[in-house]
């Protein structure tokens, strides 16, 4: 008997934790000036700005993190009834299947029109770029002469056989990385890359890109393909680490390096529209664009914010001009590339 | 009680209770409403994406994926009963702490547990950096491998049946290989033949749980880049955008796993498996002075690699990222906390519920329907959480739809509230609060219910102090269980929860899915010493019983 009484005793705090919550779900009043934004991009990535933004506005944000996919399917479930106003992602492909869904709606803003590239924006305005990430080769000086790096696809010779690191073909920058060879070259000329990359591997791809990085300064393998925040992590943490940066396809006409973006939209049934578009014009703004690339060593999307100094000391470079919405546009065909090559 | 199985009584003819039925019912529509979500893709039928995936990736994820399940299976049925039976039958120096130490993996994330493991032996790692250093080349460690994969997992599962295990040998394993002795069977002969077969239900049932986990498992395999079923499910929605195809590949794991459960039942059926439900009274075996330290050994190995290094690596970790410590994380441990014990308190009384009805013999379909509602597990958490977060939606915007009929505005009821976010642990967790209920369940003979009728005991006094008494061990292993892995559980927690509910997990979350592994160590610390809390306490109560036993 003397348990049951204990049960008792612990189901009867249980039932009023489950009471308040329900009651804080009904409770929770609407305020006027509010922005929720579900967000793809970390808490520690973009709560900085946020707080800054809710100082200096007045704003109230509100906002929830997930992985992108578990997050369009929520906005979709919710429909009309979704209370978020603003998606945030950290790939362009997603924004791409957002809009396909019909998840966003447009924003016609002069300001995001003028700050932000055509190449990095929606041509139906639907999402907008914030922070670009280039996805480049980087190699280890004391094993590769800089002179003899051109191209991604010239990573596919046999010259860098048993010298090439990757990381895992699961990853969406890779994805999208391939999906811009498709753009360029077609999917033949682009499977028969990748196939090159398959067969140049020194070790199995690696679960992140620095795994990679690492692998390549250790002599593991001579170069990789990554983002360069990540390198920009690892030359914080060891300055002298043996590893450089190498911008492909600068020579190729109508090409450049390969970049993906971190971006947002209004979302179709958002509350707070005009709200949502404040704050995406104010992310755009060079005052919050330098923060937003900063907070994570990428580059801003509006190209005439200054970089990071580490990130300076890497050089300019040319972006491929194609429009970031071709990584969403020939994911699909690029995941399937990857399969049939034996890209892991 | 010579043999494992006595034939069972034949069944007395009298009416059919309804509650079981009821019972389950209810936990069903629950837990299969998100099921038939899944299921329900087929009707948007994917023939391309199938005929690719059959072509370039199944053959060679389906063979993964077995190696997995039989290499996981295989390893934490070796370490756990291995463990179990010379923590609980026999004494060795250090077996009073490694009894309780070696549950700790319980807590150790498998994902953290692989990527500390590549991080040591990998070519960049330490040890082979400092052979080479000395020597020039180092020999490969192929941990990233397959055998790399299975012995991470083998690892940190094998509390899940190492657990159970311990549970049974403690009531019944001393004792049993006494009886075994006096027919004439060796200490060997003993275990093999005796021991080991009266444990079955209860080894069965964890190992059940750690084979759902290993097919259900993305975080661990994708570290290693060993690609399984799971991976394909994720390929399929993130690469390809199609949440119809990934559903699909998932509901093949749900059938998968709902056969193997069948099968495993089938065979035990004839058999019951009773032991008196004393703790144990006799003597622990005195091991040879070789074999005690070889005993020693093995458990001090086990606990080695699986808790003392990688709580070393993550504190020196933690320790480097020490500045992101603030008050905040007062607020994430409390949360996780309430969530954890109140999602175990709800999902061991969903068990419990369900246990006592399919004891009740409520009839085939219903049994049937009672064991499919254990299937959530076998799921990737991140698919079960948008089959729950669908039909959950749907009765949102219903309900807003009403409001607005009437002129009102309605909140969500179910959207953003704890309510639906315990609701969704159930979901995923039952089985974990069912599998080692039952088992103890097992213990409780029909006779002993006529027995404390005939002594005048029924009803709520027959549960209080007849079968309480003789579950409370199950109860508790459940009860754990289902607290850390609510501690570890991110998909549902991250679809869920209500704005600001961000949890230790959650931060471990934010911190690993950008690659920052170093600072994910401080959240991840600060879960796994959270998660030791019911262990201890698990461990101090089965102490306990054992002083009052002897």
């Amino acid at each position: 008997m003397r348990s049951l009484a204990r049960l008792r005793h612990l189901t009867r705090p249980l039932a009023a934790l489950l009471c308040s919550a329900l009651l804080a779900g009904g409770l929770e009043a609407r305020e006027p000036e509010e922005v929720v934004v579900y967000s793809a991009r970390n808490e520690q990535l973009i709560k900085p700005l946020f707080d800054a933004y809710e100082k200096a506005s007045g704003v109230r944000i509100r906002f929830l993190t997930d992985k992108e996919g578990p997050l369009l399917a929520r906005l979709k479930a919710e429909g009309v009834n979704t209370p978020a106003d603003l998606l945030l992602t950290v790939d362009a492909g997603n924004l791409w299947q957002a809009a396909e869904s019909g998840l966003l709606q447009p924003v016609d803003s002069p300001l995001l029109r003028a700050r932000i590239p055509a190449h990095l924006r929606d041509p139906d305005n639907l999402w907008v770029g914030l922070s670009v990430r280039a996805r480049t080769v980087v190699y280890n000086p004391d094993r590769v002469d800089p002179a003899e790096l051109s191209s991604y696809a010239a990573l596919a010779d046999p010259q860098w056989r048993g010298r090439l690191c990757l990381r895992t073909s699961n990853k969406v920058y890779n994805q999208s990385l391939v999906a811009m060879l498709i753009a360029e070259r077609g999917e033949q000329a682009a499977e028969s890359i990748v196939r090159g990359w398959v067969a140049n591997l020194a070790t199995p791809p690696f679960a992140d890109d620095t795994a990679a990085l690492k692998a390549v300064a250790a002599g593991q393998c001579d170069l990789t393909l990554v983002n360069t925040y990540y390198l920009g992590r690892l030359l914080k943490e060891d300055a002298a680490l043996p590893l450089k940066v190498f911008w492909p396809n600068q020579r190729e006409e109508g090409s450049g390096v390969h970049v993906n973006i971190s971006g947002g939209g209004v979302t179709r049934h958002a509350k707070h529209p005009e709200a949502a578009r404040k704050l995406l014009e104010w992310l755009a703004s060079d005052e919050a664009q330098a923060a937003f690339a900063g907070e994570n060593l990428e580059y801003p999307a509006n190209p005439e914010v200054a970089v990071a100094p580490l990130v300076a000391s890497w050089g300019e470079f040319r972006q491929s001009p194609l429009n970031v919405a071709f990584a969403g546009a020939h994911q699909g065909a690029a995941v399937k590339l990857m399969d049939r090559a034996g890209y892991r | 009680m010579t043999q494992a199985a006595t034939p069972i009584l034949a069944p007395v003819p009298e009416a059919r209770p309804l509650w079981p039925r009821l019972a389950i019912g209810s936990l069903a529509a629950l837990v299969l409403l998100p099921l038939a979500v899944i299921f329900a893709s087929f009707a948007d039928p994917q023939g391309a994406v199938w005929a690719h995936f059959g072509e370039f990736v199944l053959p060679r994820l389906v063979v993964n994926t077995l190696w997995l399940l039989i290499g996981v299976g295989f390893g934490t049925a070796v370490l756990g009963i291995s463990l179990a039976w010379l923590t609980a039958v026999c004494e060795f120096p250090g077996r009073r702490w490694l009894s309780w130490g070696l549950l700790l993996p319980l807590a150790v994330p498998g994902y953290v547990l692989g990527f500390v493991m590549i991080g040591l032996l990998d070519f960049t790692g330490p040890l082979q950096t400092a052979w080479r250093a000395q020597f020039g080349a180092a020999p490969q460690i192929p941990i990233r491998s397959r055998g790399g994969v299975i012995a991470v997992m083998a690892l940190t599962l094998y509390p899940y049946v190492y657990l159970v295990a311990r549970n049974a040998f403690q009531t019944q394993g001393r004792r049993a290989l006494e009886a075994a002795q006096t027919l004439g069977l060796g200490r060997v002969g003993g275990f093999f033949r005796v021991a080991l077969p009266m444990a079955r239900p209860w080894i069965a049932g964890g190992l059940a749980l750690v084979l759902m986990e290993t097919l259900a498992d993305f975080g661990t395999v994708a570290v290693f880049n060993y690609d399984t079923f799971t991976t394909a499910i994720y390929r399929a929605w993130f690469g390809l955008y199609n949440l119809s195809a990934a559903s699909q590949l998932a509901s093949l794991l749900v059938v998968l796993v709902f056969i193997a459960l069948a099968l495993e039942q089938r065979s035990r059926r004839g058999q019951r498996f009773t032991a008196g439900g004393r703790a144990d009274r006799g003597q622990r075996i005195a091991l040879g002075p070789v074999a005690r330290w070889l005993a020693a050994l093995w458990c001090g190995l086990v606990f080695a690699v699986a808790v003392a290094v990688p709580l070393a690596q993550l504190l020196a970790w933690a320790w480097q990222s020490r500045g992101d410590l603030d008050v905040r994380y007062l607020g994430f441990l409390y949360r996780s906390l309430i969530l954890a014990a109140s999602g175990a308190g709800l999902v061991v009384l969903l068990g419990l519920t369900l246990a006592y009805a399919l004891r009740a013999r409520p009839g085939r379909g219903a049994s049937f329907i009672g064991r499919l509602s254990t299937l959530g597990y076998a799921l990737p958490g991140t698919v079960l959480a948008v089959g729950f977060y669908l039909p959950m939606s749907a009765i949102d915007n219903g309900w807003i739809a009403l409001g607005n009929r009437v002129g009102e505005q309605w909140a969500p009821l179910l959207g953003g509230t704890l309510a639906a976010m315990l609701l969704a642990y159930g979901v995923r967790f039952l089985a974990v609060g069912f599998h080692p209920v039952e088992a103890a369940l097992h213990r409780i003979t029909p006779s002993m219910d006529e027995a404390a009728r005939n002594l005048g005991s029924g009803g709520r006094d027959l549960l209080a102090r007849v079968h309480l008494p003789l579950l409370r061990g199950g109860i508790a292993t459940a009860s754990v269980l289902v607290f850390v892995d609510i501690m570890k559980e991110m998909p549902i927690t991250l679809m869920t929860r209500p704005f600001g509910w961000d949890t230790l997990a959650i931060r471990v979350f934010e911190m690993t899915s950008e690659g920052e592994w170093q600072r994910a160590a401080l959240p991840a610390i600060t879960l796994v010493i959270a998660g030791l809390i019911p262990v201890l306490l698990l461990m101090r109560g089965g102490d306990t019983e054992q002083i009052h036993a002897t």
